[in-house]
């Protein structure tokens, strides 16, 4: 079910779909670094990497991203979660889905990040938490695209 | 390297001891994405910066791993507990090797 839906989702960018598949290898190319060897995971893989396969509870984590963006270049989104070691964020519609892992240090005042990020297309926007305790936890917006931010 | 990256945050001059204060760090970079293409339809390869660190005093704040979904010019705003004077630093990587750097000291009493 989930991941009709998400395919449905991708299909639906039209054009995207093609981009999708054309971005990976030429990225490679370009990079070489350790990077763009996460260009072409998918969802389940940027999970399974993060978690181990490990259990992902729901709640814990807070996610704001708006309900509708008008344009999907430069989203606002913010997550945090307290006791949080590390924050995994991911665009579910993407054409590569990886957003951005953050890393909390000794001296954060808080378990806590704000940036802008791109969106494709209408999505889901999901974010985990690895706790200091190991355990993980979970939470999911979806966020409505007007323009998508594929820059295609 | 990427033309014009120009890195500018955001730090208070001063805090008390114990003081969480929020930091905003933005730098102008096109991270392109690696899915555009040009005019001739050839696919305009990735160079984004993929990662961003953030320490206080010889301690990590946040370090980020970023991907091609962060937005041009990339921002971030995160919160840091203060309890001695000291610098920060705040490093970007880019794709293609270059790296750039900021310090920025705060006077905490």
């Amino acid at each position: 079910m989930k991941l009709n839906r998400r395919h449905a989702l991708i299909l639906g960018a039209g054009g995207m779909a093609g981009l999708a598949f054309a971005g990976p290898v030429l990225a490679q190319a370009a990079a070489p670094a350790a990077p763009a060897a996460d260009a072409g995971k998918t969802v389940e893989q940027w999970i399974a990497d993060f978690t181990g396969g490990a259990e992902v509870a729901e709640g814990g984590v807070k996610l704001n991203a708006p309900e509708i963006a008008e344009n999907g270049n430069t989203v606002p989104i913010s997550v945090s979660a307290e006791g949080a070691a590390e924050i995994l964020v991911l665009a579910t519609g993407n054409p590569t889905p990886g957003v951005a892992i953050v890393k909390f240090g000794p001296a954060a005042g808080s378990r806590q990040l704000a940036t802008r990020i791109r969106l494709a297309t209408t999505q889901d926007v999901v974010a985990i938490a690895k706790m200091e305790d190991g355990s993980f936890k979970q939470a999911k917006s979806n966020v409505k695209v007007t323009i998508g931010g594929c820059g295609g | 390297m990427a033309k014009d990256v120009k890195p500018r945050v955001k730090v208070p001059k001063s805090a008390k001891p114990g003081d969480i204060i929020t930091l905003k760090t933005l730098i102008s970079h096109p991270m392109e994405s690696g899915q555009r293409k040009d005019a001739e339809g050839k696919i305009i390869p990735r160079e984004i910066i993929n990662r961003f660190v953030v320490d206080f005093a010889g301690q990590n704040v946040i370090d980020v791993q970023m991907e091609p979904a962060i937005s041009t010019n990339p921002y971030f705003e995160f919160e840091v507990k203060v309890d001695q004077p000291g610098e920060f630093t705040f490093t970007w990587y880019d794709d293609d090797g270059s790296v750039y750097e900021e310090k920025q000291s705060i006077d905490v009493s």
